[in-house]
């Protein structure tokens, strides 16, 4: 079955390699603070796929959660450990 | 050993992606999840329960079960990060180097956080309460009501938000979300219906009992509510003072 409201699926793709991009990203990088705002963008994407989904109550969450307060728990931690990775 | 997680982490991914091809497709209808429970939820939880977003109906009064043990579990995470970081003035500090006072130099972001702050708690309130009928509820208004506190605590002072609500305060009130969901279940025990059965607050309350069902649902919301507030408050103050308490990030 059709589905009408579906997005274009250039866009969907776009997104998904950003989140895949995203997350190499952040496991590639060295600074843990980076790091941590890497993972926030990644959030970003994954709630706008939720979006594309039409789960907007898991996008809604992954919004405040993912992206807003989780970020700044990563980003606190991050300053109190050694900030820099050896691998 | 790098080589080898690599090749562990590839080939776990091949075996995944070959195991989609299985699932249902995307918003497929005769998907066992479409055919069987939704169906159901779609059909009957507008009448049952006069909530028209079954999302939070799902949540809130089928699910509800769930629903109060993740606040538990949440509460829970909460009191171990306090339990494991939090340490009195009195022992022996780590040999950090002061930070430079930063009062007075950030004015744009403190006059920016005065404008922003009141709108996000307005709207995690709105949030919380038109949770029946857009998406919303107890856990993303309480998220954007604690992320308003970040933000002051950022923007400003980590003590400032701490002379504003004390620890002992915080603590308080994560624990009466808690309190309020596991309340009203037994609430409706003590009215004679299973725990977390709202349609027996129709006694109580003046409404039906499907009306009964929606307020319940919007009590236990409110206890979430509370609950992931001073949670999401107190672990961003424990992380990131290093459980000092004095100064944030």
């Amino acid at each position: 079955m059709e589905v009408s409201n579906a997005i274009l699926w250039q866009f969907d793709v776009l997104v998904l390699l950003m989140v895949v991009v995203c997350a190499v990203v952040a496991l590639q990088l060295k600074d843990l603070v980076s790091s941590a705002i890497v993972l926030g963008a990644y959030s970003f994407f994954m709630c706008i796929l939720w979006t594309g989904m039409l789960a907007v109550d898991v996008a809604f969450t992954e919004a405040a959660v993912g992206a807003g307060v989780s970020t700044f728990l990563f980003l606190g931690t991050a300053l109190h450990v050694k900030r820099r990775t050896k691998d | 050993m790098k080589f080898i997680a690599l090749l562990v982490c590839v080939a776990l991914g091949a075996v995944l992606l070959v195991a989609t091809s299985d699932l249902p497709d995307w918003g497929d209808p005769q998907s066992p999840a479409s055919v069987h429970l939704s169906r159901y939820y779609i059909e009957n939880s507008m009448e049952q329960t006069s909530v028209p977003n079954f999302v939070t109906a799902v949540l809130a009064d089928y699910r509800g079960y769930d629903t109060m043990f993740e606040t538990a579990v949440i509460f829970c995470a909460g009191i171990t990060v306090l339990t494991i970081l939090r340490r009195s003035h009195r022992r022996k500090k780590k040999d950090v180097k002061p930070r430079p006072s930063r009062s007075d130099q950030d004015i744009i972001l403190q006059s920016a956080a005065r404008l922003i702050v009141p709108m996000m708690q307005l709207f995690a309130l709105y949030v919380l309460a038109h949770g029946h009928h857009s998406p919303g509820g107890g856990f993303q208004g309480g998220a954007i009501a604690g992320a308003s506190f970040i933000l002051l605590a950022i923007s400003y002072d980590l003590k400032m938000v701490l002379n504003q609500i004390k620890e002992r305060v915080i603590m308080f009130f994560s624990g009466l979300g808690v309190f309020i969901y596991a309340g009203i279940g037994i609430i409706c025990l003590f009215l004679g219906g299973n725990f977390l059965d709202y349609s027996r607050l129709s006694k109580i309350l003046p409404a039906t009992e499907v009306e009964a069902r929606s307020h319940g649902m919007l009590g236990i919301e409110i206890g979430v509510f509370i609950t992931v507030t001073f949670i999401i408050i107190s672990l961003y103050a424990d992380l990131a003072s290093g459980g000092e308490m004095d100064e944030g990030l």
